[in-house]
């Protein structure tokens, strides 16, 4: 007999619905929809008390109409009043009207509570089941408020049945996952453990999911369910087919069951018990065991059921990642799905390979199926498998397949959908930087990727190439060549002009020796795609064609005729014009060491880590990056062309934070770019704004407990405030507190920029530093005063040792984003005779160094005072001289301050006024300041008013120090 | 965790749908065409698993579908759920039905709405899954049946009594129930 008889059904709704397929167009459709809702809206508002039939009968036309997707505003009251009915029929369809329609903020949701608070007592198994499948569903804040505590009684009660214990369960799963501070863990949750051993198989499947979310948030208190989940799944691997009867689906017992018993297994490590231990791994057998026999159907329910078991149970060992004989059998077999003939299957088997391929012993073996995956790739129908295969292929990459894995990759691309297009131009391009042995390929492969897939490569990847090639001169002349070639075709991608020109305008003098590509040569065939390209990639061309005067003084004349052409000189984008004016007086009044010293080539660009491992990480979330990066690290060691140990430990640094992005690897990442990136257009200067898109400096150091290491770690309280490209791999543990002198040494630097900011017997620390209006540049250098080396300096922007008497440097970018009183810590380790040397030193970076001097009259100034008449923005402070009264002197402090000094102005000629303003990148900050020294007391009184509290204060501080 | 339930037919038009998540109406129907647009286009002997639209939360969720004769059923899944335990589940969900309804088509669909409701609900609750026992599925949902037919019985007569009246005195009733351009079709419940 069928559960649902159809003789029943309700003909207004019949006819209702049949109407509206009828209509022949939206709006008839619309129309009838409308007359329904005003006729249903009357009847509800009507005094004639409407009898259960006829609400269900109106309940129902709303839930058409609302999964036609119509909004319905009303209609909530008469389903909140069903729930109170006595009679079943109507108190299902009020809660099912609720809990599709209402959201979990509506303002019924105490009424809804009410009624369901009663349900729940009424011990009514089928009441009690609609009201928590109610709060499942909905599962609003104020509903856990009210139910959080009643739920688990019912769920671990004795006299409950099976029915609502399951809805229990999940109804608790859901308060716990919406509002875990209400769920409150107690004398409930050892008995919850135990559901795993409940007879009833559909309790289990129910609690199952609550325990193994349970347990990712408390893995501790839950621990016992390890060995409960271990027997329980024993039992049921060993079971005949028939055993379990019910739930035994196409002659697999338990499928969905056992999936879930080894998903909760991955929440913990492998059990500590042998015993335990060793029954899993039977478990684990079995069912590899099983995946070998014949089928005992030929449905393909029966499969799906069995592999989806298999699937879990190799997710299970490769999180153990510690039984290498399961390993391997688990690669084996998930190759043999590689050739399967269901999709299904072959899709699963490389997401699963994807994993396998970062475990130190099965990545050998999953590299033996490369021919397959590759053919994959090429073959597959599908869409979402080629993309899998792609994931695989990255993940199993390494130094040995690399260079056919990216021929592969870059093959696919020119065919490749577009939907995946850009995260494959992301992935080989990071394959090729990671495992280039020689440069020229390197050079080859992104410029193909630019012919090939141009538009989906992004700014970070052309930057990249230009980076590796300015730092490494052996690639120079080769790179120049190359896109010299490239830049031939008679249709080239905007990008490769972007490539072409700045690489020509850095090295075209490399290959000018050549008539085929001499001076005016290279100039012509950049110049013939000018016209074609947009205005950012114009102004790169412009700073090339002025890099050319000054490498090909023969083209100076061609050159400056173009720049002096109205579509230059007047075109009517202000950066071009600016750019074409800038360079034509610049080439033409400059003597030639002026413009040997301004168009000089770029200095390397400091190693970082690569923005394109940035970028894909954020556009695939960081959990979603194969494993294989970590793992890549520590196999491969210290080998690595481009520090590939280094950037293992940035992923490390990375995933460890996975869930929130820290804000260590946002340093390293595009934020920082973008910040400096969008710094760029500064009309001052002449090619820097050009360069320093591409290269946001920032200073990475290996981790390396023998290593020389420093570490930039923004003090934690004012971390968001100043944002110092670090390493992302600041470790806090690791450094040692700031030195007891680090105040005294950082204020020695409040009115100065350069000098020497430490000294030791071993160690001696230089400073020189710059500043334009919120950004700064800092060059550290290093010196070793001792005799020896500073052996295996493992620091990326410095050499790899430092000689004796030597000096090293390294240069920091900076940008502050907003006003900070403290200031960042260096961190610096290094290992001298045998002894780990840790030094924590404040970064002599403060308030002040963004200061723009103002220059005003009297009456400017003291109006300006008295606006700034606030308690709280003066900041006051009377002193003793500690350092003479010698005006020139204060005079000098007072200018290395970075404010304007302001001469007549005060009516006491006595004293001092400055003004200025803190530029940071999220406001400015004007400021006033009065120095009023006391020649007889040898006293200064300190006066400082700025627009915000904080930047008065701190001056104030620093200020305070210095006279 | 099942982010959402859909089902549409070969047109796009919703049969069900089912959020676990809130989503407001509009964005709703947004997600009904965007997973329409993304599953529709694909082969019937593709993979059953695609990564989830942009608007229900890209590549985190998978979407998991069957396509049975005129209806896709599609079920948005995150990564804590095994993707062939959910295709079975799905085909646990559409035997059921079909037991429950006798042969179901897109027509008991739309007919009998609430009833698939209750039937999801005895499968699914607030996105976890509840029972895979079919039989253990099919005895609730008979419970159901029979607790409304007791109910039926005696308060309920009058009302359908005064319906069925009401009911004959309206002209525009059609005779038969026109089904218009659906195709009725049986479920092709063995492998496909």
């Amino acid at each position: 007999m069928p559960a649902v008889s159809k003789g029943d059904g309700m003909r207004g709704l019949a006819v209702f619905i049949s109407d509206i397929r009828n209509c022949k167009s939206k709006e008839a459709e619309i129309k009838r929809i409308n007359k329904e809702l005003a006729n249903i809206r009357s009847k509800f508002k009507g005094d004639k008390a409407l009898d259960g039939y006829s609400k269900k009968k109106y309940v129902c036309k709303l839930l058409f109409i609302f999964l036609l997707g119509h909004d319905i505003d009303f209609g909530h009251m008469e389903a909140v009043n069903l729930l109170s009915s006595n009679k079943y029929t109507e108190k299902q369809i009020g809660y099912l009207f609720i809990s599709v329609l209402v959201n979990s903020n509506s303002e019924l949701i105490r009424l809804i509570n009410n009624a369901i608070k009663n349900d729940l007592a009424s011990r009514n198994p089928t009441f009690m089941c609609l009201a928590l499948h109610c709060i499942a569903n909905v599962g609003s804040r104020e509903m856990a408020e009210a139910f959080a505590g009643e739920i688990p009684r019912i769920l671990v009660a004795g006299d409950t049945m099976d029915s609502v214990k399951q809805s229990a369960a999940l109804c608790l799963l859901r308060l716990y996952k919406t509002s875990p501070d209400l769920v409150v863990m107690g004398e409930w949750t050892s008995r919850v453990v135990h559901l795993l051993n409940d007879q009833h198989m559909g309790v289990v499947t129910a609690a199952i999911s609550l325990i193994t979310c349970l347990s990712q948030k408390n893995p501790d208190e839950f621990k016992t369910c390890v060995s409960l989940a271990v027997s329980r799944l024993s039992r049921i691997v060993s079971s005949a087919s028939t055993d379990l009867q019910d739930y035994t689906y196409y002659f697999v017992p338990a499928p969905w069951l056992s999936c879930k018993l080894l998903r909760l297994l991955q929440c913990y490590p492998p059990p500590e018990d042998g015993a335990v231990k060793g029954r899993l791994v039977e478990c684990l057998e079995t069912i590899l065991n099983k995946a070998q026999e014949p089928p005992k159907s030929k449905k393909v329910q029966h499969s799906n059921a069995k592999n989806a078991i298999l699937f879990e149970a190799i997710s299970l060992i490769i999180h153990y990642d510690s039984e290498p004989n399961l390993l391997v059998r688990a690669c084996n077999q998930l190759g043999q799905f590689l050739q399967h003939r269901e999709t299904n299957l072959r899709y699963l088997a490389l997401e699963s390979m994807c994993t396998l391929a970062s475990s130190e012993f099965s990545h050998e073996a999953v590299k033996t199926h490369i021919e397959t995956v590759i053919n994959a790739l090429k073959t597959e129908r599908d869409v979402s498998v080629r993309q899998r295969a792609a994931d695989l292929l990255y993940a199993m990459c390494d130094r040995s397949n690399a260079k056919q894995i990216v021929a592969e990759m870059l093959s696919y691309l020119e065919t490749a959908d577009y939907s995946i297009r850009e995260e494959m131009v992301l992935k080989v391009a990071i394959l090729a930087e990671k495992y280039a042995v020689d440069y020229s390929w390197y050079v080859d492969t992104i410029l193909n990727l630019i012919r090939i897939a141009g538009d989906y490569v992004s700014e970070e990847v052309w930057y990249r190439v230009i980076q590796i090639v300015i730092n490494r001169d052996d690639v120079q002349g080769y790179a120049a060549k190359t896109v010299f070639e490239a830049l031939q075709a008679p249709a080239c991608h905007e990008n490769m002009v972007k490539v072409g020109g700045y690489i020509l305008g850095e090295f075209g003098n490399l290959i000018a020796g050549d008539p085929r590509s001499s001076p005016l040569v290279q100039f012509n065939l950049l110049h013939s795609k000018f016209h074609l390209c947009s205005v950012p990639t114009r102004a790169l061309l412009l700073s090339a064609y002025i890099k050319f005067i000054n490498l090909f003084p023969e083209t100076k004349p061609t050159i400056q005729e173009v720049l002096r052409s109205d579509s230059q000189i007047r075109n009517s984008d202000v950066e071009l014009q600016q750019r074409a004016v800038e360079y034509l007086k610049l080439s033409s009044i400059a003597s030639t060491d002026v413009l040997a010293t301004v168009l000089e080539e770029m200095p390397p660009f400091p190693e970082r880590e690569s923005s394109i491992l940035a970028k894909l990480k954020k556009k695939k979330g960081p959990g979603a990056l194969p494993v294989s990066e970590l793992e890549e690290g520590k196999r491969e060691g210290g080998g690595e062309l481009n520090g590939g140990a280094d950037r293992g430990n940035d992923m490390s640094a990375a995933a460890s934070n996975a869930s929130t992005p820290s804000p260590s690897t946002d340093l390293l990442g595009l934020r920082s770019a973008a910040a400096i990136g969008s710094a760029g257009p500064s009309t001052g200067s002449l090619l820097v704004d050009v360069f320093s898109e591409a290269g946001p400096t920032a200073l990475s150091s290996g981790v390396n407990d023998e290593g020389f290491l420093r570490d930039l770690e923004p003090p934690t309280e004012s971390s968001d405030s100043l944002l110092i490209e670090a390493p992302g791999e600041s470790d806090s543990e690791d450094s040692a507190p700031p030195l007891p002198e680090s105040d005294e040494l950082l204020n020695k630097f409040v009115c100065k920029n350069n000098g020497v900011l430490f000294e030791n017997q071993l160690l001696q620390i230089g400073i020189k530093s710059e500043y334009r209006q919120n950004l700064g540049r800092m060059y550290l250098f290093y010196g070793n005063k001792t005799s020896v080396q500073f052996l295996n300096v493992q620091t990326k922007p410095v050499e790899p040792l430092v000689e004796g008497g030597a000096q090293v440097q390294q240069v920091i970018n900076i940008e502050c984003l907003t006003d900070f009183s403290e200031a960042p810590l260096l961190n610096i380790k290094f290992r001298y005779g045998g002894a780990l040397q840790n030094i924590t030193l404040k970064l002599p970076v403060t308030i002040n160094k963004f200061f723009q001097p103002t220059e005003m009259a009297s009456q400017d100034f003291f109006q300006r005072w008295k606006q700034l008449n606030l308690p709280q923005q003066e900041a006051q402070k009377i002193f003793k001289a500690s350092h003479g009264m010698d005006i020139e002197l204060l005079k000098t402090k007072l200018l290395g301050l970075g404010c304007a000094l302001l001469e007549n102005v005060d009516p006491n000629p006595e004293n001092f006024v400055c003004a200025g303003v803190i530029q940071t990148k999220a406001q400015q900050v004007g400021c006033l300041l009065r120095l009023e020294p006391n020649a007889q007391a040898q006293m200064y009184r300190l006066t400082l008013r700025s627009s915000k509290d904080t930047v008065s204060k701190r001056l104030c501080e620093l200020l305070a120090e210095q006279f | 965790m099942i982010k959402a339930i859909l089902i549409f037919n070969n047109h796009g038009k919703p049969r069900l749908i089912r959020f676990y998540q809130y989503f407001a109406e509009d964005m709703q129907q947004q997600i009904i065409r965007e997973t329409f647009h993304l599953v529709s286009k694909r082969d019937d002997n593709v993979c059953n698993f695609l990564e989830g639209g942009s608007l229900i939360g890209g590549s985190d969720y998978k979407l998991i579908y069957r396509h049975y004769a005129t209806l896709y059923f599609v079920f948005c899944v995150d990564s804590s759920e095994s993707e062939l335990g959910i295709l079975d589940l799905i085909q646990v969900f559409v035997e059921t039905l079909d037991k429950c309804f006798e042969n179901v088509c897109e027509l008991d669909l739309i007919f009998h709405m609430d009833k698939v409701h209750y039937i999801l609900q005895e499968v699914v609750m607030g996105g976890m899954v509840l029972e895979t026992n079919m039989n253990e599925i099919v005895a609730q949902v008979e419970l159901q049946t029979r607790m409304e037919k007791s109910e039926g019985g005696l308060s309920a007569a009058p009302a359908r009594a005064v319906s069925a009246v009401k009911n004959m005195n309206l002209p525009e009733i059609p005779r038969n129930i026109n089904i218009g351009d659906i195709n009725i079709k049986v479920p092709n419940l063995s492998p496909f």
